[in-house]
């Protein structure tokens, strides 16, 4: 049982990063993103291009880190996808989402058309690269670590754990320290208020798609190195990520990193009761509970 | 192709086509007339299907016991399936609508795509409900006895027109009344709707509800169609998606559109079929993504340069004022 907490906790961090993405845009440009989940899977796929294909073209070793599964092509494909899934959810805003904006169409508008987005992006995995689940590094040993209390864990996990909290933190100072981040957090709070005091707000936009992207590729990324690669893998994250975001209220950053851990335990510790299949159903159910009691999340102020 | 074979296909299509045209009648009162934002037709769908198939099938006895599991079956003819599917959906619909419709309509839409998501598991794992993953088959079909097998296309064909237009009666008689008129003042401004005294959860649970029982006698009539059924014909994209990109196509607010906009669609779907023939034989097994691929841009470029579809909502507000 300790077992399944701490792979919850591995498996939430991984939701976590897709959820502040989530939450940033949400919180930011005001619309939910039906597309995140498949952004995740881009970057999955990206990094997969790249460390099996373009990186051992030119020749980057295929060699590993000490006990970890990957080693330099990752290295190098990691912050590469971040920076390719950041411009791909720019350019999904530059031509579609910020026409929408201008023609004042509805947010519900705007949803559709990232639901659109969403499939469009997978549809494009299932052409080049079908829907069989892959991996970074096929038919590998995975060693794993023990922990007191007999729980196992792998060196990988250990590592997912560490980026994923790097990069919040890294985020954490992006947004308190720096005027972009500044004028970010200004733009969430108030849009009109923000114009006004002469903050570029399309530029803040366009920051935070590329902030939420390259945060969703991270997240997909590490769950293609925790787990697999598949086709659908970003759809079967949306539930819980949107359960993530709910929980720890839209909007907020800290929020949505407990939110993603809340619901991540929640899912591993499910499968000793139920089907592993079950788990986009038990962080739905969660987010049906939340939304009956608390509809503004743990963070949020109290009801009207 | 011979004429006949050439006839009977173009019958099958107008069969399909006329079953999404139900389904966007119901999405219509939903999205169209109300606004609510629902990305769950798949479970919606899925459960009318499975209700009506349960309804009509007999309780499997002897061998078949042994390898077909079924919650009940009642044996019961056709119609009883297509109201008890009304039902069972808009129950359903209720249980959705209590949690999130006093909430944003973003909710609305994670809530109903969690609860298709849920449902389709469901039917997936539990075999003791409707045999899990393998299904349901030899759902019977109406009047089935009276023509030969070969044709009997051309009766389901006027079922399901019959079907449409009793639906499409119905909500255009609903649509015109004082309460078609409440739904669309909530959908253009659920503020001042309120401040005239009308209960918004309530008038958008009756259409939550309505236009979800719409959607289970779509089901059914589909499940019908197919004479075997099985989760993994629920899935967003046939479920959901499509029906989506049928109705914003159509014409959003507009029964006609969303007729139009079934067929247009469906056409184009089968258009794009015909086209990934000619696909070399390697693309050939992913022909279908390059076809979602194909609607998934026509819904940005409608979406985009022509929001209010084909046929743009009517202006008409009763048919007494000309």
């Amino acid at each position: 049982m300790l077992e399944l907490v701490v792979y919850g906790i591995v498996f939430g961090s991984i939701i976590s990063l897709g959820a502040i993405g989530l939450t940033l845009v949400f919180g930011i440009i005001r619309f939910a993103n039906f597309a995140h989940g498949d952004l995740m899977s881009s970057g999955a796929y990206f990094a997969l291009f790249m460390v099996t294909g373009l990186l051992s073209w030119i020749g980057v070793p295929d060699t590993t880190f000490g006990s970890l599964s990957f080693g330099w092509r990752m290295l190098i494909a990691f912050p590469v996808s971040m920076f390719m899934v950041g411009c791909v959810a720019i350019a999904a805003d530059r031509i579609l989402y910020r026409k929408l904006r201008n023609n004042k169409s509805s947010p519900v508008m705007l949803a559709m058309s990232s639901l659109g987005v969403a499939f469009i992006i997978r549809m494009l995995i299932l052409i080049f690269w079908g829907a069989d689940s892959l991996f970074y590094r096929p038919g590998l040993m995975r060693p794993a670590l023990e922990l007191p209390l007999g729980v196992k864990i792998r060196p990988d996990q250990i590592l997912i754990l560490f980026v994923v909290f790097s990069l919040v933190v890294l985020l954490h100072l992006y947004l308190q320290k720096t005027k972009m981040g500044k004028a970010m957090r200004a733009t969430a709070d108030n849009m009109e208020l923000a114009l006004v005091s002469g903050i570029d707000t399309e530029r803040v936009i366009i920051l935070t798609w590329g902030v939420g992207g390259a945060l969703a590729a991270a997240g997909g990324i590490l769950y293609g190195i925790d787990v697999q690669v598949h086709a659908y893998m970003g759809w079967n994250f949306l539930i819980p990520l949107f359960a993530a975001t709910i929980l720890g209220t839209i909007g907020n950053m800290w929020g949505a990193l407990v939110g993603g851990l809340v619901i991540g335990v929640a899912q591993q510790v499910s499968t000793a009761f139920l089907l592993s299949t079950y788990k986009p159903a038990v962080a739905f159910m969660l987010m049906i509970l939340i939304l009956l009691f608390r509809p503004k999340g743990i963070f949020g102020g109290k009801q009207e | 192709m011979e004429i006949s074979g050439l006839i009977a296909y173009l019958v099958a299509l107008a069969i399909t086509a006329g079953i999404y045209a139900v389904f966007c009648l119901g999405l219509n009162i939903q999205w169209g007339y109300t606004g609510l934002f629902n990305i769950g037709i798949a479970g919606f769908f899925c459960v009318g299907a499975y209700t009506s198939a349960l309804i009509t099938l007999p309780t499997p006895t002897g061998i078949y016991a042994k390898y077909v599991h079924q919650l009940f079956g009642f044996n019961l003819p056709f119609i009883f399936g297509l109201f008890g599917a009304a039902l069972v959906c808009g129950v359903l619909a209720f249980l959705i609508g209590i949690p999130t419709l006093r909430l944003g309509e973003d909710y609305l839409a994670i809530s109903t795509l969690g609860i298709a998501e849920t449902i389709r598991l469901i039917f997936n794992n539990e075999k003791w409900l409707a045999n899990g993953a393998r299904g349901l088959t030899g759902l019977p079909q109406p009047f089935e006895g009276l023509v030969d097998p070969k044709n009997y296309n051309y009766i389901y064909l006027l079922v399901v027109i019959f079907v449409l237009v009793v639906i499409y009666l119905l909500i255009e008689r609903a649509i015109r009344s004082p309460w078609g008129r409440v739904l669309r003042a909530i959908r253009e401004d659920e503020v001042s709707a309120a401040m005239s005294g009308k209960d918004i959860f309530n008038f958008k649970m009756q259409s939550l509800v309505f236009g979800a029982m719409v959607m289970g006698v779509a089901g059914a009539l589909s499940a019908h169609s197919l004479k075997a059924i099985s989760p993994e014909i629920f899935t967003p994209l046939y479920g959901t998606f499509i029906i989506w990109v049928m109705l914003i196509a159509g014409g959003s607010g507009n029964n006609k559109g969303a007729i139009l906009g079934a067929y247009v669609i469906w056409g184009v779907w089968i258009g794009t079929q015909l086209m990934t023939d000619y696909l070399p034989y390697t693309l050939k097994a992913r022909a279908p993504y390059i076809r979602f691929l194909v609607i998934g841009v026509i819904l940005e470029i409608i979406l985009i340069y022509r929001p209010q579809g084909l046929l743009g909502e009517e202006k008409k507000v009763s048919t007494m004022l000309e």
